[in-house]
């Protein structure tokens, strides 16, 4: 410890008191919140190039297989799926207003609208189930020995089959995603409500809600690509 | 990066709000559109919708509006990194067969 302040007598004027909102290594707050901001990000970058494999290979098959694609798709639910997108846009709308909260130190509200964020995300990952759900009774699970989609010719069905493993890898994924988010809700949730955070600290609902918002990104997305390729081609 | 020392910036509700109303209308309006046949433009219609969406997004709720020069740039990078995924992929795959393949 004695060395501690010794060292930072010898830097002049970067001395400070270590707290949550500035640590001994940023010489400002603001600094220490943009290397926060920059390290969210760059751990972004790294998802985009994740989903962005998945987001290929429905890109290539997809252009091999237009047709299939387009019936496939229309057996999912276009309307629940229309309704959870609203759902998480919702949920992003309660998330950046926890973090404006946090810019205006008000802990009730982070905790509140934490809270709904966590709650709209519960209810998307709950449509989503019922949305697997009916996938599983109409035989749409690729591997399935009684895999039939209807529509299609029976030199169609591995081509459906294509299809309904990229549905399930995708939406599983970003489900995945959305599960982790919440865990990072509760954890904040938790903390929000030991007071942790305030107008000078408030870094982790920051950078959680870009996260969040990613998540939401990605499903914007997802969601024309699966669910609506060519509506207009089934009656 | 410099000039980023001035206060956090604070959007108003009623900014989160409008984006938030301009989201669910363009939800509804890429979900609608898909019943319409527009041949081939539907796939461009639909993604253009979404880039929009994902605009608002990054810009209003990711605050990138108001973001360093640097993550600004990291943002881009990422993007542009997506798109030699995309791009360099299709270019193979769609153009196989343009050209005969001798002996084949």
């Amino acid at each position: 410890m004695a060395d501690h302040s010794l060292t930072n007598k010898g830097l002049s004027n970067h001395g400070h008191a270590e707290t949550l909102a500035l640590r001994v290594q940023f010489d400002t707050a603001e600094q220490q919140k943009d290397a926060s901001q920059l390290g969210m990000w760059i751990f972004l970058v790294t998802e985009i190039m994740f989903f962005g494999g998945m987001f290929a290979c429905y890109t290539v098959y997809r252009n091999w297989y237009p047709e299939v694609f387009a019936i496939a798709s229309s057996s999912l639910n276009a309307v629940l799926g229309a309704i959870n997108t609203g759902v998480l846009l919702l949920s992003s709308f309660t998330m950046v207003m926890a973090v404006r909260a946090g810019q205006l130190g008000q802990q009730k509200a982070i905790i509140i609208f934490l809270i709904l964020t966590l709650l709209f995300g519960g209810v998307f990952l709950g449509v989503k189930a019922v949305e697997w759900k009916e996938k599983f009774d109409e035989h749409h699970i690729p591997g399935q020995a009684e895999f039939h989609v209807e529509g299609l010719k029976a030199s169609e069905q591995g081509h459906a089959q294509l299809f309904f493993s990229l549905y399930f890898a995708m939406t599983g994924l970003h489900a995945l995603h959305m599960v982790i988010g919440a865990g990072i809700l509760l954890v904040l949730i938790m903390a929000a409500r030991k007071g942790t955070y305030s107008a000078a600290y408030y870094t982790p609902v920051d950078v959680a809600g870009l996260y969040w918002h990613f998540v939401d990104v990605i499903w914007i997305f997802l969601f024309p690509l699966l669910y609506l390729i060519d509506r207009h081609m089934v009656k | 990066m410099s000039d980023h020392n001035e206060q956090t910036h604070i959007d108003s509700v009623g900014t989160y709000v409008k984006i938030l109303v301009a989201l669910l209308f363009l939800t509804g309006l890429t979900t609608a559109v898909a019943y319409v046949n527009l041949g081939a433009l539907s796939t461009v219609v639909a993604l253009s919708i979404a880039c929009l969406k994902m605009l608002l997004v990054a810009l209003f709720f990711m605050h990138v509006r108001h973001s360093t020069q640097l993550t600004k740039l990291v943002v881009v990078g990422g993007l542009l990194w997506l798109m030699i995924l995309l791009l360099l992929t299709m270019s193979d795959f769609v153009t196989r067969g343009m050209i005969g393949v001798p002996g084949k």
